[in-house]
């Protein structure tokens, strides 16, 4: 056993602690912006100015919770696990909090960007080249302190979890920096190299991979090593995760092409796309199978571990919209589905239920290691896991009611032949179920403010426990 | 020792396996459209009137994708009747050749705009996007009266459309020296406006022709 598990201050947890911070932080940011946009949708007066108007804010929205939110969660997960499963700390402090402070002046950098308007065009990657520049540098330091700490590790296997966070590493490299090319104009405008049918599919390339890498791989290292971590198991299937990891590698890069069914991109593409898409269920079964059955005989840790609960549901979304989204490439389905709000709620429930689940778990759970101390309000986090579950629900429900019905009036015709509904009366019949949604995400916010207060309290706790620890001693 | 064991303990053989196999589907999908014919539907000389965007235009539609319009407006007819019936002929590759960034959109909160162009007067648009609910009662677009009063930078079209150039769409030196004094004085409005007012409007369809093959 090496000196470093002994003494285990040597590991960099500091950074993990302020990744963690943020990140919860962000996610009432990313809560918050969301819900209001969604009451937008509901009562389009909220537009009161031009700089918070939807088109703007909307962008500002998923770039927090994929990148903000998300990103602070990946490096404070993948900082203390690679940590803890190599048996070294970090290769370097210096860049680790270089990535910390440069994430952070990124996000920054977007919060301004987007109310202003500054923007290339292209969802999810909607920020202007400087920032795109400063996305990679940071981003690649992120990944090379990560392969060198594995580089330097006590142990002769490299751990599953770390495979998953490589995967991510270096596919969202590639994803960034191609679809990102740009010629810029000014500092604040560009345009992408990209054009018409070849833009769109590399665009979309990125868009489903900043799902599949960013907002899956990465957070299934988070469960392969915070579920057996939470649970005291191990997890359920070696061969399986083997299994799910090239699969998973391999297939999801593939999917791209399924939102662009039915467009003017070539048809074997998209029928490609949805072909693998459709495969892809069995490695994403077999992922969340993988993890749902490490807890196997033990099903009553559910019953008062609250953090395991939030663990354990994410899997079962997770289960969920990797069964949806293969439904909804196939053709027929897409031609539906395409272009309504059943494509939001599929996004949300992966992205409320699946990846804010595991990683609100992740962060609870790190937080009595971290800080060495009891959670502050354990009735607050069962609150927060209600209050978080019944919002994505209500989210996800009213968007497939919404979806569904609008697909079906806009094709909807009558016994002449005539389309029977205007867009219009599509538009009006959607605000019930906009309202509902906002409600949703209303409660969801609830919820990310009540762990924020619980994350604070935790943490003045332990600092309380430490001066009085301190003046006993003197 | 199996390949997977050796790759669990080297580092090295890992990254290189991983970079490997994330890189092929996207290779597949993407670089086989750069060559193939098949890419770009065919047009006769009488169809095609497919131009590059002029000047006013194109500060129009860089107003269209600042205000994050692509968020709630595809302009991506699909091949479907009721699509037909409410937007028009299908959308063709052809017609986003010059189209940097791609404006196709995922989502239709409003309708497709991808053949808007001449379907309403200017007047109307104007007002419609002053007050859209002041026509459409339904409406939940935002309000954009303000891009009235805001007057198109008329110093940074010439750069824009050399920026373009150099990606490869096909202005000419006269386009660039009478780019400045086309949008001059112009509000966001106007250029907006007409913006819209030529989208889908370049390709003159053959009734029954089918050009996808």
């Amino acid at each position: 056993m090496s000196e470093n598990i002994l003494a285990g201050q040597a590991y960099n947890l500091k950074i993990v602690k302020w990744f963690s911070v943020c990140a919860v932080l962000y996610l009432v940011v990313g809560a918050l912006v969301g819900d209001f946009i969604a009451w937008q949708l509901a009562f389009p007066s909220l537009n009161i100015d031009p700089h918070l108007s939807f088109g703007r804010l909307r962008p500002l929205h998923t770039n927090d919770v994929i990148f903000a939110f998300g990103g602070c969660t990946l490096m404070a997960t993948a900082y203390y696990i690679v940590q803890r499963t190599c048996e070294v700390p970090l290769w370097s402090n210096k860049l680790a909090w270089f990535t910390f402070w440069g994430w952070n002046a990124i996000i920054v950098g977007a919060v301004v960007s987007f109310p202003m308007g500054w923007t290339q065009g292209k969802e999810y990657a909607e920020l202007e080249w400087p920032l795109d520049i400063a996305i990679a540098v940071v981003w690649l330091s992120y990944m090379g302190n990560f392969i060198m700490t594995i580089a330097n590790r006590k142990t002769s296997h490299i751990y599953v979890a770390n495979w998953f966070f490589l995967g991510m590493m270096i596919m969202i490299t590639y994803l960034h920096v191609v679809n990102s090319l740009a010629v810029p104009v000014t500092l604040t405008k560009s345009y992408s190299i990209f054009s018409g049918v070849q833009d769109a599919m590399i665009q979309w390339w990125w868009g489903h991979n900043a799902v599949g890498f960013f907002l899956t791989a990465g957070f299934l290292g988070i469960m392969y090593y915070f579920i057996p971590k939470q649970a005291n198991l191990p997890i359920f299937s070696y061969r399986l995760s083997v299994l799910h990891f090239w699969a998973l590698m391999f297939g999801y890069v593939w999917l791209g092409a399924h939102h662009l069914q039915y467009t003017a991109l070539p048809d074997w593409a998209g029928s490609l796309g949805a072909a693998v898409s459709i495969a892809m269920i069995i490695p994403s079964w077999g992922g969340a199978i993988n993890g749902l059955m490490t807890l196997s005989g033990a099903w009553n840790k559910l019953r008062d571990d609250y953090v395991l609960r939030f663990l354990i549901v994410s899997l079962a979304f997770y289960a969920m919209s990797t069964f949806e989204g293969p439904v909804m490439s196939i053709k027929t389905v897409n031609a539906l589905s395409h272009y309504t709000d059943w494509t939001i709620g599929h996004v949300h429930s992966g992205a409320l239920g699946w990846v804010a689940m595991v990683s609100i778990g992740a962060i609870y759970h790190l937080l009595t290691r971290l800080w060495k101390t009891r959670i502050y309000s354990e009735s607050m986090v069962n609150t927060h896991f209600w209050i978080h579950t019944i919002g994505t629900v209500f989210y996800i429900c009213a968007m497939w009611v919404s979806g569904i019905m609008q697909g079906l009036m806009w094709r909807a015709t009558d016994e002449y032949g005539n389309l029977t509904y205007t867009f219009a009366e599509s538009v009006a019949a959607m605000h019930p179920y906009y309202v509902l949604r906002s409600v949703g995400g209303l409660l969801v916010l609830v919820g990310a403010l009540i762990m924020l207060y619980n994350v604070v309290m935790t943490i003045r706790g332990a600092g309380q426990t430490k001066a009085v620890a301190a003046s006993a001693q003197a | 020792m199996s390949f997977q064991e050796k790759l669990e303990k080297n580092i090295w053989g890992l990254v290189v396996m991983v970079a490997i196999v994330v890189s092929i589907g996207g290779i597949v999908e993407i670089v086989p459209l750069f060559y193939l014919d098949n890419t770009f539907e065919k047009l006769t000389k009488d169809e095609d009137s497919i131009r590059p965007y002029a000047a006013l235009e194109l500060e129009g539609r860089d107003i269209y994708i600042r205000e994050g319009c692509y968020l709630c407006h595809s302009q991506m007819i699909r091949p479907f009747r009721d699509e037909k019936e409410r937007y028009g002929h299908y959308s063709l590759a052809v017609e986003s050749k010059y189209d940097h960034p791609f404006q196709w959109g995922s989502k239709r909160t409003g309708p497709d705009l991808a053949r808007v162009g001449g379907k309403y007067s200017n007047e109307w648009q104007i007002q419609h996007l002053r007050a859209p609910r002041s026509l459409v009662p339904e409406s939940v677009m935002p309000n954009y009266a303000f891009l009235a009063n805001a007057v198109v930078d008329d110093a940074l079209t010439e750069r824009k459309m050399r920026a373009l150039k150099s990606v490869g769409v096909p202005y000419s030196e006269e386009d660039f020296k009478t780019a400045s004094a086309a949008v001059h004085g112009k509000t966001e409005m106007d250029a907006l406006v007409a913006y819209l007012q030529v989208l889908g409007t370049m390709v003159k369809f053959q009734e029954g022709k089918d050009y996808r093959e």
